[in-house]
């Protein structure tokens, strides 16, 4: 592994058991080649991991310890479609538009790891159409859901909770994806402006002139896909 | 980037960070208002903690005279008392303890003691504060609003903290106790990411791990809990909130209210007592991690000795944090369980005493022998030892299933972990106070108010909750307003409380005393020195004191840990941990 940002003296870095001991037994830096932002990102993210496990897990409690059927997820999230329900397709649309948007994320960063300046704000670009694609989606899914007589306190199929807990977590996630759509629009401004070029801080960059801005910000996209996947998982096809 | 430094006769490895100074404010209110720098945001901090606590230990006064005096009162209300109950617990253990110990001894300790020259993020650290005044100024508002702050205790349990026979259950008392947690933990978010990062890549040359002072191990370890644990209590707020706004019913069961059929159904109100005591034990340690580590250099600066076995405290710290998280149910023993959790968690809990016995032992070893200055932070580190083991002790017996059921919801839990998590945690904050007041203002504070204040605040502690203990054996439950003569009582408890109540009141006014300390002293205390007290760790050896914006002039670079004291043949009876002596004929290292 060369490393991308920060030039480093590779003396610093060993392998192994040995090389984590080392790291945290040294001075300055436990993390030898990770900056304080994006040491932030991940302690941020790890927090933000509880958060979304104590809201499945508090769902999960809430199924299981219901009287009342919970509703069948594959007939309720169905597309009714020339006369034939597709169960789980406007999901399936969406959760490969959130997969697809990682991927593009992915090649933003490599980008940015080379400072290709133009492909790496167009990229960004691309992520963040795709989130608000699946941001869209999901207002229509609740829409949908909503006209059928989906509310927080009560549902035409069964147990309450199940409207509860699908408004929550899929609003919780929702409002990450739309906040992380926001932060894409920034950066990829900021990226196309040239302000990672630059040597001098700004906000959101920390003036080395290398684009960690942009790792940063896909630190926290891929985070916001892989719990769609357990959303996916746990909600859609339990 | 590489910087050798001045000291020329030896070579020093290179900086990985680059050296920056933190942004400088120019105008009035940047400087002091809106601060970036973490000393200002501590004593803003602080200064809101302290002034919301002051509510809180009033409220104490209130329910103290109720219980001592039953009847004598009238503008006590049963419902008034529940929410004094409510407000005194929540605000002590997380407007006050969780604060202070983080926002305001994190914020002005960590970049001192790891030799930054900030926090890593000091706007984000500024907001930290700002949104912290926003959840404070959120819960004093439920004073002010149509039926009061919410009185459903400090645990919130559902549903009766949603329902109208509980205080503020059916107006906006309980929203705005629940908006106020939810902002406090986004708040501490943005300050727990600043303190967790500033000491893990922060850290200034020759400033490893495991030359950190143990304070610095106490606030980081209580940061990431509480970064893990606070999502708890979060998630928590967020679906009782969606219970009370929406009609959702997450925690609601069906429930007859007045005769009448709620809507609520199916809900689980144990899963509450999940997510809260998920957070609520860490919380626990939460606040007493930043203690242990606080007293442990207390002692070793005023008993002039290095802290007895320094990796044994930083493991019994990490393990102590690690196993609090697996230790949460035992505060739902009488909520029922399947014996095997309960065989569980109380096993987990009571392994925790091993390294609680640890530390202990430590701080005892620690004094064993040493140079023992009776100084006010000295009386404070020897108060919070005490108190601490006669709190655990009583935790003992909590911990067992077969013996916290007859005991649970009794006088004997508040007594329990007002010693340990209440008066234990205080005696250290206030020896801090002393201990670093003269860094924070240049003065030392008052040693004759400050003797008065140490020996009524510590005795009269003693007065309140050793008597407590027993009022809650003899079968006198807590949380209730007026319990008369019942006959369940094996001892009558009339005087014991009269007691009480007379000893709370007089610790409560003694505070005042320290409140008046603090403000006399910043013009008239003696004149302190960079070093009063000849400590070693890094906060005391700034260029200033009070130190400037920015802390050093030359990061400093470490030679040593925190714990340097009466070493033989060195020219002072401590070194330093920039003092790069070493004896004859050895060769200096960083």
């Amino acid at each position: 592994m060369e490393s991308k940002f920060q030039g480093q003296d590779q003396t610093l870095l060993q392998q192994g058991h040995s090389g984590f001991a080392a790291d945290w037994s040294s001075d300055q830096r436990v993390f030898k080649k990770v900056s304080w932002g994006k040491a932030m990102m991940w302690i941020l993210l790890l927090s933000d991991t509880f958060v979304f496990a104590c809201f499945l897990v508090a769902y999960m409690t809430a199924r299981s310890s219901t009287t009342v059927d919970w509703p069948n997820a594959s007939e309720v999230f169905a597309l009714h479609i020339g006369g034939h329900n597709f169960p789980l397709l406007l999901i399936a649309i969406m959760t490969f538009v959130l997969i697809s948007s990682s991927g593009t994320m992915a090649m933003a960063v490599n980008n940015a790891y080379r400072k290709a300046r133009v492909p790496t704000a167009l990229l960004m670009l691309a992520t963040a159409a795709l989130g608000a694609a699946f941001v869209g989606m999901q207002a229509f899914e609740w829409t949908k859901l909503i006209s059928e007589g989906v509310r927080p306190w009560e549902n035409p199929w069964g147990a309450e909770q199940f409207g509860a807990s699908f408004f929550m977590i899929t609003g919780f996630h929702g409002t990450h994806v739309t906040i992380g759509v926001i932060f894409l629009v920034i950066i990829a401004r900021k990226v196309w402006r040239g302000d990672f070029d630059r040597d001098e801080r700004s906000w959101l960059s920390s003036g080395n002139g290398d684009y960690e801005g942009v790792e940063i910000m896909g630190l926290y996209w891929h985070f916001v896909d892989l719990v769609w996947v357990f959303i996916f998982a746990f909600f859609y096809l339990w | 980037m590489v910087d050798r430094g001045s000291d020329d006769r030896m070579q020093l490895p290179p900086r990985e960070v680059a050296d920056v100074m933190p942004p400088h404010a120019h105008s009035w209110i940047g400087k002091y208002v809106f601060s970036q720098d973490a000393k200002y945001i501590a004593i803003q901090y602080s200064g809101t903690a302290v002034a919301i606590g002051l509510v809180a230990l009033v409220m104490s006064w209130l329910m103290r005279l109720q219980l001592g005096f039953p009847g004598t009162f009238d503008f006590i209300t049963a419902e008034a008392y529940y929410q004094f109950v409510t407000m005194h617990g929540m605000i002590m253990v997380i407007y006050l303890l969780t604060a202070i110990f983080l926002g305001g001894f994190g914020n002005y300790l960590i970049p001192l003691m790891v030799g930054a020259r900030d926090m890593v993020f000091p706007f984000v650290n500024m907001l930290s504060y700002w949104v912290y005044l926003l959840a404070v100024l959120v819960l004093v508002a439920s004073f002010f609003v149509p039926g009061g702050p919410t009185g459903a205790g400090w645990t919130l349990y559902p549903p009766q903290a949603v329902l109208s026979g509980t205080p503020g259950g059916a107006q906006s008392g309980i929203i705005l106790m629940l908006v106020s947690l939810i902002l406090f933990i986004i708040g501490f978010t943005m300050g727990g990411l600043n303190y967790a990062v500033t000491v893990l890549q922060a850290r200034t040359r020759g400033m490893t791990m495991m030359r950190l002072p143990l304070t610095v191990w106490g606030i980081f370890t209580a940061t990431v809990m509480a970064l893990l644990a606070f999502p708890a209590l979060f998630v928590a707020c967020v679906m009782m909130l969606f219970d009370r706004l929406l009609g959702t019913s997450f925690f609601m069961p069906t429930l007859v209210e007045l005769g009448e059929k709620l809507s609520y159904g199916g809900g689980s109100p144990i899963a509450f007592q999940h997510l809260f005591w998920f957070f609520g034990h860490p919380e626990v340690y939460i606040v007493a991690l930043p203690a242990f580590g606080i007293v442990s250099d207390l002692i070793a600066v005023h008993a002039r000795k290095n802290v007895f076995g320094y990796r044994m405290m930083v493991w019994a710290i990490v393990i102590i944090g690690a196993l609090s998280f697996i230790v949460w149910a035992h505060h739902m023993y009488v909520s029922g369980m399947h014996p095997w959790f309960g065989f569980f968690f109380a096993t987990t809990t009571l392994i925790i005493a091993i390294p609680t016995a640890i530390k202990v032992y430590n701080w005892v070893l620690t004094l064993w022998k040493g140079d023992i200055h009776l100084t006010i932070p000295m009386l404070f580190a020897l108060g919070f030892i005490v108190t601490f083991v006669n709190g655990g002790l009583t935790g003992l017996f909590l911990g067992n299933v077969v013996v916290d059921v007859p005991l649970s919801d009794t006088m004997f839990v508040v007594a329990h972990f007002h010693m340990v998590m209440g008066v234990a945690p205080i005696m250290v904050i206030f020896g801090a106070i002393y201990h670093w007041y003269p860094k924070m203002t240049g003065r030392m504070l008052n040693e004759a108010m400050g003797q008065i204040h140490f020996w009524v605040t510590f005795i009269g502690a003693y007065a309140v909750f050793f008597p407590m203990h027993y009022v809650g054996l003899v079968g006198v439950p807590r949380r209730y307003f007026e319990i008369g003569e019942p006959e369940f009582l094996t001892a009558p408890v009339d005087g014991l409380n009269a007691f009480i109540s007379s000893a709370a009141l007089i610790v409560g006014a003694v505070q005042v005393l320290f409140l008046f300390n603090i403000f006399w002293s910043l013009r008239h205390g003696r004149k302190a020195g960079g070093n009063p007290w000849r400590a070693a760790s890094l906060e005391w050896h700034t260029p200033e004191t009070p130190p400037r914006h920015g802390n050093w002039n030359e990061l400093p670079d470490v030679y040593r840990w925190a714990y340097d004291y009466s070493v033989p043949g060195a020219p002072e009876d401590y070194l330093a941990q920039n003092d790069p002596w070493v004896p004859d004929g050895e060769e200096r290292r960083l």
